[in-house]
């Protein structure tokens, strides 16, 4: 499954023209109202410590019991990512010791994964797609946050994360950029987002990367590796790649060697530096958690699952394309956010869907960033926006203001239907309403002991 | 008044629901014979005040003609449970002041049939040893002495309380729990009468963890009767413990009695080991013919893997022990002795917290997990594990029903005289209990007989999974034979 023919990206050495391999593993946090083994809640921002149970602790004699909902986030991303689901597989300790991880191990999944080999489509700015191919996924739990800046001499410890179920996506070395990595990432989040299987809140961390970048020349076997761990945002991705590549070449052409070592990644300075070497790499003595039966379901438990996916990112978009006629740019951009698909094809419904997609993509967006809003909590809704005055015509029309600069097209052109602008407190109010519905409709979800 | 603690569990149980006696009564006796009994430092910690309170509730209830099928009943835990609001150290330095804020499943099934604890009981540190010498509170004086000789005896280990306590009159029955031998060897040391359930059968949840694919819990008591009436109340699926089995518990007690005309008993001939005692094989060859005698059938069986068992469970037993131990870092509770990082706090705590053992069996975990090393250990060993499995399985292809062996290779020892030089030399103590443990089944230990000094001798029964009904009909067989009850000279109450 190697990555297919597409623009070589090279870097230009002082020597030689130097190509970036780079695999990714994101972390990616499972939504769901509990912890992968005990009952407690996964609930961000609460009092430090006020999210621990007994099994989180690590007290004497407790055992962990795996929270069926996580099992099928997991299997419900394998599907999302076309991968092999594995029946049976199994929970094992990896070994350390650090004061946030209060078992001294944490039970993660090492040769037999939940999820086995998969897909992802990757779509680039250009329009032009590639593949990247998904080694594994598996489960594992999260540890606490160790507090430094709490006491001059001492470090303060939050369990509120610790046991947190993770999804650990391994992606295969199939990126050659930067602003690859930076798709995959962005596409593999929309597509978890639109599982429900992830938020993909990286500010919260609940998506976290850690980068194997290499380079090599063109035709040479892979390089070295370095992993930068814990990268946390897209951004921050793409220039993690960009300094180690550079550090890299810069250390080859030199007639230097690459150490295979796990770096950290300092946005401030915009450098990279070394966290560990492959000498001090910890031994992590991963064996089967015997606290733990293998993990098992049955075809119907899949199949179950797969009947209830939602149309994923890819498929939406080429139905976009094909039913509605629209670019495969103007698709993707639409199909990003699955709430703004579905606004869309309701803004589309009885209406001309290029024009539609005209209009939200050239003005839509740039009234709700002017407004730093977010589509649900669009000052409109989107009947009212299918009830613009405004003909098909002069929605496809818009499409010229994309020369003009953004500040001039805010805020412009825009006659809403009658009550149309007085729709914004309201829309607010049932936005609010919509949420709090919503969190107690999770509160109520069952969590497992 | 009769000495209520000399009662089987089943008699006081009657005497109670016939309100013959009280469970004040019987409770405040047995603080009395704790009391004189110290010396043997079965207990840890004495509990007298949940003792009467709980006694009271219990004779509240008995009142009333209600309560459980333990109603009233003295029993001491293994400290090796928690207990909610007791103090509960697994008999080691770093958690000399733990005091859970959680009940283990298996004794909050007791104390919900009734039962009454006294106190909580000795046991080797973390349950890693054979004679209770590695408990960082002391030793455990086995209530029995050699004819003629003074010398302190260990009672057997790692339940070596449990079983003293027992012995001793001290409880009606103790719960302990079994790693390679820890409730069968104590149980024979000590001339009473201890069951290792199928692994799954009893709750692991609250228990403090040694080797987790081998520890279960079960009973230690007078007779076979009293291990299967606690056997039923501490048995039983639990959410919370994902190994454990959802099987229904049967009332055990019923297979008192019962006949083994028919069953077919298996003899291994690599149980009969080179250079073995005499008086090891004695009791052995009796327990075939009484069995013989009931009816039974015996067969001669093989179950070739056996000879490799011992070096295989020390091998996966200290590797899940190396893991499971790791929590006791000085970071959330126990023992924590400061130092100048992270590093040297967790080096400074774990080094003045566990013990010799305890260390030295951490050490060997972490070394046959270690990269480089684990195939050619833990894996290993993990095979040989599922060949001891398959021996098993064949003996009960054959129409095997349960397995009869001795329970040690020796009676007790001197405290102090095994192991010392040569860890070895103390691992040999389970070379009959630890196959049970690697294939998961159900094993009963009952005494048998005595060796040349008058101490006792037990008879191991290995059941099919899920087969204690089998071992209380048949050990119960054996125990009738072997005559009156084993009791030491109480020669600490002079």
């Amino acid at each position: 499954m190697n990555a297919p023919v597409r623009n070589p990206k090279l870097l230009k050495g002082d020597k030689h023209d130097w190509q970036v391999v780079i695999g990714m593993e994101i972390h990616a946090q499972v939504t769901s109202n509990a912890k992968l083994f005990s009952g407690a809640s996964t609930e961000f921002g609460g009092e430090p410590n006020s999210h621990v149970s007994l099994v989180d602790a690590a007290m004497p004699g407790m055992l962990p019991v795996i929270n069926k909902k996580c099992v099928e986030q997991a299997v419900k991303t394998g599907l999302g990512l076309k991968a092999k689901i594995n029946k049976k597989s199994v929970f094992d300790r990896k070994n350390y010791f650090y004061p946030d991880l209060p078992q001294g191990y944490q039970i993660s999944q090492f040769k037999h994964p939940v999820v086995g080999e998969g897909i992802v489509t990757v779509d680039m700015q250009d329009g032009s797609s590639f593949e990247v191919g998904i080694e594994r996924l598996h489960l594992e739990q999260d540890a606490g946050k160790s507090l430094h800046d709490q006491h001059p001499s001492m470090s303060y410890v939050d369990l509120n994360r610790s046991g947190v179920a993770l999804m650990e996506i391994v992606s295969k070395p199939d990126l050659r950029s930067a602003e690859e990595a930076k798709a995959y990432v962005t596409k593999l989040r929309t597509i978890l987002r639109y599982l429900g299987t992830c938020d993909g809140d990286m500010e919260k961390g609940n998506l976290r990367a850690d980068v194997n970048v290499s380079v090599r020349k063109p035709g040479d076997p892979l390089g070295t590796r370095c992993e930068i761990k814990n990268v946390n945002s897209i951004r921050f991705i793409g220039q993690a790649i960009e300094v180690e590549a550079r550090r890299q070449i810069d250390i080859l052409e030199d007639g230097g060697k690459i150490d295979q070592e796990t770096r950290l990644f300092d946005a401030a300075k915009g450098e990279t530096r070394s966290m560990r070497s492959k000498e001090e790499a910890h031994d992590y003595r991963y064996f089967p958690d015997p606290d733990l039966l293998p993990l098992e379901f049955d075809d119907a438990f899949i199949a179950k699952l797969k009947a209830d996916l939602p149309e994923l990112p890819d498929e939406k978009k080429a139905r976009f394309v094909k039913d509605f006629g629209l670019s495969p740019y103007d698709a993707g951009v639409l199909i990003a956010e699955r709430e703004t698909a579905a606004f869309f094809e309701e803004v589309a419904s009885g209406r001309d869907p290029k024009a539609a997609a005209n209009f939200m993509i050239n003005e839509f967006f740039g009234r709700l960033n002017k407004e730093d809003k977010t589509i649900e909590q669009s000052p409109i809704s989107a009947e009212q926006a299918r009830h613009d005055r405004r003909s098909d015509r002069r929605w496809h029309d818009l499409r010229q203001d994309r020369q003009r600069p953004l500040r001039n097209r805010l805020g412009r052109g825009w006659r809403p239907a009658r009550g149309g602008r007085e729709a914004w407190h309201e829309a607010g109010d049932r936005h609010r309403r919509h949420r709090k519905g919503r969190r107690r409709y999770h509160r109520e979800e069952p969590g497992q002991g | 008044m009769a000495d209520l603690t000399s009662l089987t569990l089943a008699e006081a149980r009657d005497q109670l629901r016939a309100k013959k006696i009280s469970a004040k009564d019987l409770t405040d006796a047995h603080l009395k014979e704790m009391e004189k009994a110290r010396v043997l430092n079965a207990y840890v910690l004495e509990t007298p005040e949940h003792a009467q309170k709980m006694a009271a509730a219990s004779d509240a209830k008995l009142g009333r003609g209600e309560g459980g099928p333990l109603e009233g009943i003295p029993l001491g835990i293994k400290d090796l449970f928690a207990t909610n609001g007791v103090r509960t150290t697994a008999c080691s330095k770093i958690l000399e002041n733990f005091v859970p804020q959680y009940e283990s499943t298996v004794t909050s099934q007791l104390w919900r049939d009734g039962a009454v604890m006294l106190g909580k009981l000795n046991n080797d540190e973390f349950a890693m040893g054979s004679s209770n010498e590695t408990s960082a509170l002391g030793n455990v004086i086995s209530p029995w002495r050699r004819k003629g000789d003074d010398k302190p005896l260990v009672p057997g280990g790692s339940s070596g309380g449990s079983a003293a306590a027992v012995s001793a009159n001290l409880c009606l029955g103790a719960t302990g729990t079994d790693t390679g031998g820890s409730i069968r060897q104590p149980a024979a040391f000590t001339g009473i009468v201890g069951i290792k359930p199928t692994y799954g059968r009893c709750s692991r949840w609250g228990i403090v963890a040694f080797a987790s694919s081998l520890d279960q819990a079960g009973p230690f008591a007078r007779t076979v009767q009293d291990t299967a009436i606690l056997l039923r109340s501490m048995a039983g699926q639990d959410p919370k413990d994902s190994t454990s089995a959802d099987k229904a518990v049967p009332d055990y007690e019923k297979a008192i009695g019962r006949s083994v005309k028919g069953m077919k008993i298996g003899i291994p001939k690599e149980y009969r080991v080179e250079g073995m005692p005499a008086e090891i094989d004695e009791p052995w060859d009796k327990g075939r013919e009484w069995l013989k005698a009931a009816g039974a059938e015996i067969v001669d069986i093989s179950l070739p893997h056996t000879k490799y068992a011992l070096s295989a469970y020390y091998i996966i037993a200290p590797a899940e022990a190396s893991s499971n131990l790791a929590r006791y870092d000085g970071v959330r509770y126990g023992l924590r002795v400061p130092g100048k990082d992270i590093v040297d706090m967790y080096q400074q705590t774990r080094a003045a917290g566990f013990g010799k053992e305890v260390r030295r069996r951490i050490m060997i975990g972490t070394y046959v997990l270690s990269a480089g090393y684990y195939d050619a250990y833990y894996l290993r060993a993990q095979k040989v594990r599922t060949l001891i499995k398959k021996d098993f399985d064949n003996a009960w292809k054959q129409g095997i029903d349960a397995i009869l062996t001795p329970a040690t290779p020796s009676g007790a020892f001197g405290i102090g005289e095994k192991g010392s030089g040569d860890p070895v030399e103390m691992y040999l103590n389970d070379i009959f209990t630890v196959t049970v443990n690697m294939a998961g089944l159900p094993g009963i230990s009952v005494p048998a007989g005595r060796d040349r000094n008058g101490l006792p001798l037990g008879l191991q029964l290995i059941g099919k999974p899920f087969g204690e009904e089998d071992l209380f009909a048949l050990g119960h067989v054996i125990e009738q034979a072997a005559g009156p009850r084993m009791t030491p000279e109480k020669w600490w109450s002079k």
